[in-house]
Order: structure tokens, then C-alpha cells, then sequence
């Protein structure tokens, strides 16, 4: 579904990806992870196509540069890990926006793509904060509203820039467990950058090690949760044993390195 | 219930129906305005007579009618439009910028205006048919040099380095045109009453404005929903499918037409962009969709009433109307800015 090879990204000076290749099939879940500033961000920004890159990205079999913006905003919806949110927006007004791609450029919203962003509230449980302004809202509760624009979109693949970091346990597991029924249900296609490991072993199918910019190990779970591999890239010490569906567990040592 | 929780942004129907009230009643006191003998009813009788179609006898004097149709009716009209034309061009910037203090007047378009507009009377014998063509293209090129001069300055082009940059570009053309002027030392007193804002121009400057007016009226209250969608930031509506630098280019040049217009009918009116929208913005909601359509109607009564003030004040005299709006936009300013540095912090 996702088809990128040799892609690299200079910003500023610094090459900040360099030589990264990677397909991920329809239907997969591929989690990308790696220390702060290995570039996972700037991955998912050059797949979305909002960061110059060197390199080819395809996105359902089509190259991504021959994409208009709508047609490619048709096929994948992106969850910054910063995204901007106007203060005086309500939260049903910034979940229609996930709605764009199908809207005239001077036109409104439908029915249906009020009735689809109504639902996707509902299931993220933001049904009754749709009138509050954004300004208003907890953390957690932001990172679910913008979750909820990505899903209002529709897309057939999910780009999510670390869509849990501000969630309580909860809602951490029900927005993952949502995500991976639409998956499993619709065969979304599924990049999501997560910063805790165990829960990247958890549900996705691959995850892709990301050190200084390449590449450093792509596979199942339990080939890239290794305590050499984490040892080495995160400088962190950490024990790592199989969970109870055979999926790794990170813990991490108190006096590490 | 949850279906009509989703309704797209909109103006509230109340909201408008209150809008045009006060719209209606400050353009009742413009007529009003300081002449003795006429109670309000009957200008109100009079404006309903004035309507196509309409017949009532207000039961003023010819004298009366004639004072209020040749004079108050065209300069309250006046007033209207440039001040919703200024308040919907304010919030279009603050759309295209993303920042709650970008203005025609401290962008540098009305400055830009103001240069090729003296040009335009300084060089050209009769300039009434293309001062707006003029002003269209300095209000243009003034926007342009600020935004490019705030985005070498700073890399982020935040608040304040945009409105520097402004501050900059309008003393820059503000100087060149003084420059200019005193070329023409026979035509100061006009480019100065021109510089400080008249509204009192008569029905020629009415019709002069009028299909500029509604061309960017239009232009830009359709491009509400895009608006909302610049507001998440480029890359995000890039996301969403819409080329941003597109929409940012045909408000830009919505707004410039707008400013355009309105500063070739009235001269400089500051602060009435920044006030009008950010007003309307606290009161009724901050979508592109709401925050347009009522600052056209909130800021053609807001400089209705300005000008009533400005021709009151020390009546039997005038003050400029120019001096009026920034008399209240000054102060306002600078509580928006404490503001916006609180909440954006
Ligand atoms: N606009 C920019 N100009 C220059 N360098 C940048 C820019 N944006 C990001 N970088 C650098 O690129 C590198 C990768 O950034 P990126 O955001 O992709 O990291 P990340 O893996 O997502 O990190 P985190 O885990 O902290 O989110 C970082 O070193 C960062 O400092
Ligand atoms: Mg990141």
C-alpha cells in the first residue's frame, strides 16, 4: 500500500533521514520507533508529502508525486504529533475539517459527512464535548479530537504521529483497540510513530527501528524489541520477556547506564 | 441530538438579526446626527420612503429631505460600506496570516494604497476613475513587501514580527508619499483631508465603490470554510488536500481589492479590521464563517458611528474619521496584543 525506497530528507544543514526503504502492505499495522530527533516525524511528514525528500514514495501502487492533493488527501489521513488547533474552534467544526478532501473547494458539508464525523465522535467517546471550544480541552482530550479529523477523513491509510502520548491508560488501549478493529474491519493500512515500546509490540504486525536517520532494524516484534537493539539505539537498559500472546514485554531496569 | 450539534459553522440567525438591528439604528443616528428638529421617527419614516416602492410622508420639510438625501444619506451609506469592507479585509488577513492583529492599516496595504493613490492625484489631472485601479495596486504591494520583509526578518513570520514588519512598511510609504506630496503643495490640503479619512464624498463615491465592494464582499465570504481550513497550518491543509499557498493568494487579493476600495473612497481608517473582527470573534464563535459575514455587517455600523462622532464632537467643526477609529482601535490594540501574547505563550 505504502512503497518508499531510498528516501532522504535534508532540513536546514542536517541530513535528517537518509536511505530509508520500506514497503508496508495493505492491511499492516507498522509502527515506527526509535530515540527523540531519529527522525520518525519527518518519515510520516515526507510520506504525507509535506517535507521535500529525495527518493520515492508510492502510495497504492501510484507514485505519490503524481497525486493531486486531494486525490492523495483521499488516500491518507495524517495526525501531526503537533498539531495546530485554533483556540476558538468548536470540536465538530474541526472534525468536519477532516471532511475537506470530498467537499467542493467553495462548497459545505453533506449530510453524510456530517453523519460520518458525528459518528466517529461517538466512538471516540467526544459526542458531548462537540460544542466546546478547543481551547477548552485536556490534552488527552485534544489528541482525540484530532484523531477524530483523521478518522473523518476516511482514508484507506492512517499516518498517526504519536497518537497516545497524552492518554490515560483507557483511552490509550481504546483509541489502539478502535484503530486496529478499523483496520482489521475495513483493511485500513497503519503507520503510527509510539514511543512506548511495549504497546508498539502489542499491536503492530512490523516495526521499523529508526537510529540518527536509517534504518536500523525492521521485522516482527520480537525481532526488533532485543535488549541489544534497545541497549544500543536508546542507551537505555532494559529486560524484555514475552508477554502472554507471545509478544514482547519492555521493562525497564531502575540504575540503568 | 447529536445531529444538530454538528452543524457546520454558521452565524446564528439571532446573531445576524442583532447585527443588522444595530446596523439600522446607528444608521438612523447617522441620519440623525446633530441637526436640530427631526426626531428619529421621522428619519426612520423618511429612510422607508426612500425605499423603492415605498411611499410614506415623513412630514419634513423639502429643506429637510434635501439635507438628509444629498448630504447625511450618502455619507452614512459611505461610512457602511468602507467600514464592513475594512472589517471583512482585516479578518480575511487575519485568515490568510494567522494572526489575530494583521489589519489593512498595519499591513501596509492601506499605506501602499495611500503612496500610488497621491501619486495618482499629484500626477493625473482628473483621477476619480483610477484612483481605485491605483490604490488596488500599492494596497497589493504593500502586503506583498510587509509579508516578505516579516518572513526574511523572522523564520516563523509569528505575530509580532509580521506587525513590525507592517509598522516598517507603512512609515517607509507613509515617508515616500509625504515625500511626493510636497510637489504639489496646491493639492495638500486635499491629500491630507484624504490621508486623515472622509466618508462625506457624496453619492459619486458611492457608486465608485459599490461594485468593487461587492466583488470582494463576495469573494470573500465564500471562502470561509477555506479559511478554516488555512487555520490548522499549511502542512495540515495541505493534508486535508488543499493547496493553501491557493487560497492564501485569492483571499490575499480579496482582501487587497477590498482595502483597495475602501481606501480609495475614504482615505485611511485604521483599526477598524482589527477591532470589528476580534469582537465579533469573543461574541459569536471563531469560524472564518461566522467571523466574515458579521464584521462586514459589525463594521459598517461601527464606522457609521464613528463618523456621527466625528462630526459631533466638536461641532460645529469635524475631526477626521480617521482620528476617531484609532482614538478607540489604539487602546483596543494594545489589550489584543497582552492577549494574544498571554494565550499564545
Ligand atoms: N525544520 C527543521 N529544520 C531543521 N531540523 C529539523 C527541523 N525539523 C526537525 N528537525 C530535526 O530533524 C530531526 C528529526 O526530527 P523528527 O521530528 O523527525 O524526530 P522524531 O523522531 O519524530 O523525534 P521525537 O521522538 O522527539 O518526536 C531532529 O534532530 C530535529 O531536530
Ligand atoms: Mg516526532
Amino acid at each position: 500500500m505504502i512503497g518508499v525506497s531510498g528516501l532522504s530528507v535534508t532540513l536546514g544543514e542536517r541530513e535528517v533521514l537518509s536511505d530509508v526503504t520500506l514497503q508496508v502492505r495493505r492491511g499492516e499495522w507498522l509502527a515506527v520507533i526509535g530515540p527523540n530527533g531519529a527522525g520518525k516525524s519527518t518519515l510520516l511528514k515526507a510520506v504525507m508529502g509535506i517535507v521535500g525528500h529525495r527518493g520515492e514514495v508510492s502510495i497504492d501502487e501510484r507514485p505519490a508525486a503524481s497525486l493531486k492533493p486531494r486525490a492523495r488527501a483521499r488516500l491518507v489521513a495524517y495526525a501531526p504529533q503537533t498539531p495546530a488547533l485554533p483556540p476558538d474552534m468548536t470540536v465538530s467544526e474541526y472534525a468536519l475539517l477532516g471532511r475537506t478532501p470530498y467537499i467542493p473547494y467553495l462548497g459545505r458539508e453533506s449530510r453524510h459527512d456530517r453523519e460520518v464525523t458525528a459518528s466517529v465522535l461517538d466512538r471516540l467517546d467526544l459526542s458531548s464535548f462537540a460544542a466546546r471550544r478547543l481551547g477548552e480541552l485536556s490534552g488527552g482530550e485534544r489528541q482525540r479530537v484530532v484523531l477524530a479529523r483523521a478518522l473523518a477523513q476516511q482514508a484507506p491509510v492512517l499516518l498517526l504521529d504519536e497518537p497516545t502520548t497524552a492518554l490515560d491508560l483507557g483511552h490509550q488501549q481504546q483509541v489502539l483497540e478502535l484503530v486496529d478493529r478499523l483496520r482489521l474491519a475495513d483493511g485500513l493500512t497503519v503507520v503510527s510513530t509510539l514511543h512506548d515500546l511495549t504497546v508498539a509490540g502489542q499491536y503492530a504486525d512490523t516495526l521499523l527501528l529508526l537510529a540518527e536517520g536509517r534504518a536500523a532494524a525492521h521485522g516482527k516484534p520480537v525481532q526488533v524489541l532485543t535488549g541489544a537493539l534497545i541497549g544500543k539505539h536508546f542507551d537505555a537498559h532494559v529486560k524484555i520477556e514475552p508477554g502472554p500472546d507471545g509478544r514482547p514485554v519492555v521493562h525497564l531496569i531502575r540504575g540503568g547506564p | 441530538m447529536l445531529d444538530t450539534q454538528l452543524r457546520p459553522a454558521r452565524a446564528r440567525p439571532l446573531w445576524v438579526a442583532g447585527a443588522l438591528a444595530v446596523l439600522a439604528a446607528s444608521m438612523v443616528a447617522g441620519l440623525l446626527g446633530g441637526a436640530a428638529g427631526i426626531s428619529p421617527w421621522q428619519v426612520v419614516l423618511q429612510a422607508l420612503d426612500w425605499l423603492p416602492f415605498v411611499e410614506i410622508d415623513s412630514g419634513l420639510a423639502p429643506i429637510e429631505k434635501g439635507l438628509l438625501y444629498e448630504l447625511r444619506l450618502p455619507r452614512v451609506l459611505v461610512a457602511a460600506v468602507v467600514g464592513g469592507l475594512l472589517a471583512m479585509a482585516g479578518a480575511g488577513y487575519q485568515g490568510v496570516f494567522r494572526n489575530p492583529l494583521a489589519d489593512p492599516y498595519l499591513l501596509g496595504a492601506a499605506a501602499g494604497a495611500g503612496l500610488t493613490t497621491t501619486l495618482v492625484i499629484v500626477m493625473v489631472p482628473a483621477p476619480v476613475l483610477t484612483i481605485p485601479v491605483a490604490a488596488f495596486v500599492g494596497a497589493i504591494g504593500g502586503v506583498m513587501l510587509a509579508f516578505a520583509l516579516g518572513n526574511t526578518a523572522g523564520r516563523s513570520g509569528g505575530t509580532a514580527t509580521l506587525v513590525l514588519a507592517g509598522v516598517a512598511v507603512t512609515s517607509f510609504l507613509t515617508a515616500i508619499q509625504t515625500f511626493v506630496q510636497q510637489f504639489k503643495v496646491e493639492e495638500l490640503q486635499r491629500i491630507y483631508s484624504w490621508i486623515l479619512g472622509d466618508v462625506g464624498g457624496g453619492w459619486d463615491q458611492l457608486w465608485l465603490v459599490l461594485p468593487y465592494a461587492a466583488v470582494s464582499s463576495v469573494a470573500l465570504l465564500v471562502h470561509g470554510r477555506m479559511l478554516d481550513v488555512l487555520s490548522v497550518g499549511d502542512d495540515e491543509a495541505t493534508a486535508l488536500g488543499v493547496r493553501a499557498s491557493r487560497v492564501r493568494l485569492a483571499v490575499l487579493l480579496a482582501a487587497s481589492l477590498a482595502t483597495a476600495a475602501a481606501v480609495a473612497v475614504s482615505g485611511l481608517i485604521g483599526f477598524v479590521g482589527i477591532v470589528v473582527p476580534h469582537v465579533v470573534r469573543r461574541l459569536a464563535g471563531g469560524s472564518y464563517r461566522i467571523v466574515l459575514p458579521l464584521s462586514l455587517i459589525g463594521g459598517a455600523a461601527f464606522l457609521v458611528l464613528a463618523d456621527l462622532l466625528a462630526r459631533t464632537v466638536i461641532a460645529p467643526a469635524e475631526l477626521p474619521i480617521g482620528v476617531v477609529t484609532m482614538f478607540i482601535g489604539a487602546p483596543f490594540f494594545v489589550a489584543v496584543l497582552r492577549m494574544t501574547r498571554r494565550t499564545s505563550t
